[in-house]
């Protein structure tokens, strides 16, 4: 779109913003039309048991009796208020039930997040420090088949290793009770936790290994080779920086690809977050918590795709120029 | 963007070339791009593995013991019981024929909802990047949208909605691949688009239709299978992740993701019936990983296993 050209680093800022917020008004569109506006949820959720009167009460409560329209704006303006609905499950409101369920699910994001970017750009230099060396070459096979498998075969694979079958040093389900905070059970999120980390590290040190591997043969980090720096200077305050670039795009990117592989992996490990609480109203056609749920999940990949591209226009000068 | 050697079918190479136009032809690059990449370790061991679970999953029905969905001994009882060669899952009907009989189903879904979500993401990828102008934009704002929604999410509340069938699963699985193939797609094509004999065939007056599908599509099939065979792994991984949440078709049938969840409890005392269709999907997977690997390898010119990169 050239109209939207210019404006130097902000405007392009302003914009990607907007596109966001435009993104997430299509996302909130096709959620609604998805769960509501097409069929007849009410019947839906009552199955077998929906008779006149109960049907009728049922389609006063999701306002179905309005029309499409109207039905969906009185849900939008819902949202934009953190009025999520009220949840058919458990006659509770939606965003009660879902704060502490989000705590736990970022809680779990975050920790993985921590541990597996600083283990992946290790990783990914040290290997790129070894091209071809033994360590490389088991790394970069392992990565790649970590990287094929999927999240909740990584996490049984896990509990057998862990749990049940072989040792027994951990627990294989992470129940924090109610109104429990997940980090007071630190041995219940381990598994969880290195089930993410193995769900990110492949593609972040892989990146992290090619983008040193291209900084290292740069004419730069020969001439600061050349001046007779320590090879330790050399890689800490000139090849580093310049290789971490990309790293926050796949990073970001990475995060949000676990804003949907929590949701099983929550399952796995009956962890009491948002992904599990996604399983649980899918199963009970619990509409209200499902479009929730989905706006809240397309939401943070939306968001973290937005830091992405922000933070890789930041880090890289090459690409800040061209805006 | 360095330029990249493309390919030209023959006809329009030659019809260029008596208009005076420098044609850049590299036979058969791309062509034998599989073949090439079979040199490859990782790619022999990824197609044997596919191979192996490919034959279970499609012969395994014709030689399974029992019928899968008969009662032979107690529930979880050891392998070697009632002649449940690996002994028997939660309700007592025999593992491993239940397992012969349960690979089929994500199989078979898998290639469908995957080749329909690759052809669907290609002609909108293709026609995004040669078009040039704003239904460029419009089309890849669109991917932008669906692809706000996580694979398995849309999955699940796809089935949630309308039921476990197999075309809802297969529908959802193929709307989510289209726009991440059709990123790729536009972004391979893209610098094709901008080469000079692209105008110089739209000067020619050759059809937009024979452009893409007989000029630009050759010159992408590297990128376009390698993301063929990524988009297969993360299908077999949706799908069998759906059965394994209790919505396959059907929730009592022999079926990998659907023997893990109801026999996942007994992992300490009777592991077969959960450990044996985990190991299939992780092997399955390896597979499709390990040949798209090779692939890329090959396309991006690392031909030796240890070659310079």
């Amino acid at each position: 779109m050239k109209w939207l050209r210019g404006g130097g680093i902000w405007g392009f800022i302003v914009r990607r913003v907007l596109l966001g917020i435009l993104v997430m008004f299509l996302v909130s569109i096709i959620v609604f039309a998805g769960t509501q506006a097409l069929g007849d949820p009410a019947r839906a959720i009552l199955g077998r048991d929906a008779t006149p009167d109960r049907l009728a009460a049922l389609q006063k409560q999701l306002n179905l009796d309005q029309n499409v329209v109207g039905q969906y704006f009185q849900w939008l303006g819902g949202l934009l208020h953190g009025d999520l609905g009220t949840s058919l499950a458990s006659q509770q409101p939606v965003s009660t039930a879902l704060g502490p369920r989000l705590v736990s699910s970022i809680v779990l994001v975050v920790i993985a997040a921590v541990i597996s970017i600083p283990l992946s750009i290790a990783i990914g230099s040290y290997a790129a420090l070894h091209r071809e060396k033994k360590f490389d070459t088991i790394v970069s096979n392992t990565m790649l088949a970590l990287a094929s498998l999927p999240e909740f075969v990584v996490a049984l694979l896990l509990v057998i290793l862990f749990s049940t079958s072989v040792f027994h040093w951990l627990p294989a389900i992470s129940p924090v009770p109610p109104g429990h905070r997940a980090w007071e059970y630190p041995d219940e999120l381990i598994l969880p936790v290195v089930t993410l980390a193995f769900a990110v590290t492949p593609y972040v040190s892989r990146i992290m290994r090619a983008s040193m591997i291209e900084v290292l043969e740069s004419d730069y980090v020969e001439m600061a080779r050349l001046k007779g720096l320590s090879e330790r200077t050399v890689l800490y305050r000139h090849a580093l920086p310049n290789a971490i670039g990309p790293v926050f795009q796949v990073a970001a990117i990475s995060l949000a690809y676990l804003a949907g592989g929590i949701v099983v992996i929550e399952y796995v490990f009956n962890y009491p977050g948002i992904g599990s609480e996604l399983v649980d109203a899918v199963q009970n056609h619990d509409i209200p918590v499902v479009q929730a749920l989905a706006i809240l999940i397309a939401g943070l990949y939306v968001l973290l795709n937005l830091l992405a591209d922000v933070a890789t226009i930041l880090v890289t000068p090459r690409l800040r120029t061209r805006l | 963007m360095r330029d990249r050697e493309v390919e030209l079918s023959r006809d329009t190479a030659i019809a260029l070339e008596t208009e005076g136009i420098d044609v850049p032809v590299v036979p058969g690059r791309s062509s034998n791009l599989l073949r090439r990449s079979l040199r490859l370790g990782r790619t022999k061991v990824g197609l044997a593995l596919v191979g192996f679970l490919v034959l279970i999953a499609v012969l395994g029905p014709l030689v399974a013991p029992h019928a899968p969905d008969a009662f032979v001994a107690r529930p979880f009882s050891a392998p070697g019981t009632g002649g449940a060669v690996l002994g028997t899952d939660y309700l007592g009907q025999d593992v491993l024929s239940r397992f012969l009989h349960g690979g089929l189903n994500i199989l078979v879904l898998a290639i469908i909802s995957t080749a329909i979500g690759l052809v669907l993401g290609l002609a909108i990828g293709l026609a995004a990047a040669y078009s040039r102008n704003w239904l460029d934009d419009v089309l890849m704002r669109a991917m932008d949208v669906i692809m706000a929604f996580p694979q398995i999410m849309l999955a699940l509340v796809a089935v949630s909605l309308v039921g476990p069938k197999n075309w809802v699963t297969i529908t959802a699985i193929a709307l989510t691949t289209a726009p991440r193939v059709a990123r790729v797609a536009r972004g391979a094509a893209q610098p094709v688009v901008e080469r000079d004999f692209i105008g110089a065939t739209e000067a020619m007056g050759m059809s937009r239709f024979r452009i893409i599908g007989g000029e630009l599509f050759p010159n992408i099939l590297g990128p376009m299978m390698v993301e063929a065979s990524l988009r297969l792994t993360y299908s077999i991984a949706v799908i069998a992740a759906l059965a394994f949440l209790g919505l396959a078709n059907d929730p009592n049938g022999p079926n990998w993701g659907t023997m893990i969840q109801q026999n996942q409890g007994a992992l300490a005392t009777q592991p077969w019936g959960a450990l044996l269709p985990i190991l299939a999907i992780a092997l399955l997977t390896m597979g499709t990983g390990l040949i798209g690997d090779g692939i890329a390898r090959t396309a991006a010119g690392i031909d030796r296993e240890r070659g310079d990169e």
